[in-house]
């Protein structure tokens, strides 16, 4: 059993990442602020049956995400696994990844990716149906575990990778509309 | 498989630290010996490293101030763990 009067000292740290994640799945500041909220009144009733020595961030991310999915998905009707285009498998490194060879430099991506913008990169992740976005948030912004993220979403690991696989694609096909809109990259036939 | 499709076929198990140890070394030595498998490497974790950096956000100070005086408001109440729990969605499997 947890104590209670550890939970501020140990859950307001990781504040900055939930809101993040709250922003990404909210889309909209002042929902994210009520959602943080919501998280951490959760977390502190349930605090009681927190096990010691297990991981306080993903037990965090599960709160949030459940009480995300209860509040806001109720809210609207948008069609999700159906409307991702399939697209290859390395689809921004195929297209931009080759400029490095033109400009004869090796750090030439490194610099290329560096000039997407926050607002660009966060509205790339912001454009994925909710499921894919809820993966790739959990899995490339905050790093957790396959296994982790399976628990968090209360979805089998199979499903994770999956949505981690395509939805990491259409990222990447969005951030490459971006490239080609400021003329980063040049446009593919 | 060719050692080049294997190394193509097992990136995202390797940057999401999914591979065991065995895998991970076998791709790690391939990577080391083949510059075409290495590049599309390079570019998936500097994407990952990107897109991390940017989506990180400034935490509003009132947001802190609101969520430090609504957990005192909460210290004064009898402890809900065991309704809280009751009421998780994984506890109310079993009841059905």
């Amino acid at each position: 059993m947890a104590d209670r009067s550890t939970f501020a000292d140990l859950a307001m740290d990781l504040m900055p990442s939930l809101y993040a994640a709250a922003l990404r799945m909210t889309r909209n500041p002042s929902d994210a602020e009520d959602l943080v909220q919501e998280t951490y009144l959760r977390a502190y009733r349930g605090f009681g049956g927190f096990e010691e020595g297990t991981n306080l961030k993903a037990w965090l991310y599960r709160i949030l995400t459940n009480t995300y999915i209860n509040a806001y998905r109720a809210k609207k009707r948008r069609p999700d696994e159906t409307d991702l285009d399939e697209v290859e498998d390395l689809y921004l490194y195929r297209r931009i990844g080759g400029l490095e060879a033109a400009m004869a430099g090796r750090s030439a991506e490194d610099e290329l990716l560096d000039r997407f913008t926050d607002a660009e990169v966060k509205e790339a992740i912001e454009a994925l149906p909710e499921n894919f976005r809820l993966a790739v948030l959990l899995a490339d912004v905050e790093g957790f575990a396959y296994k982790e993220i399976a628990d968090i979403l209360d979805i089998p690991i199979g499903t994770v990778m999956s949505r981690l696989h395509r939805g990491r694609k259409a990222l990447q096909k969005r951030l490459y509309q971006f490239a080609v809109e400021r003329n980063l990259a040049p446009t593919q036939h | 498989m060719s050692d080049c499709e294997d190394a193509l076929h097992e990136l995202y198990g390797f940057l999401d630290g999914e591979l065991n140890a065995d895998r991970r070394e076998r791709i790690k030595a391939h990577l080391d010996d083949c510059q075409p498998c290495a590049e599309p490497y390079d570019f998936e974790a500097e994407l990952r490293e990107v897109v991390r950096r940017k989506c990180q956000e400034q935490v509003p100070a009132h947001l802190v101030a609101k969520v430090r005086a609504a957990l005192d408001g909460e210290a004064g109440l009898p402890d809900l763990a065991n309704r809280a729990q009751a009421s998780r969605p994984q506890a109310r499997r079993h009841q059905g």
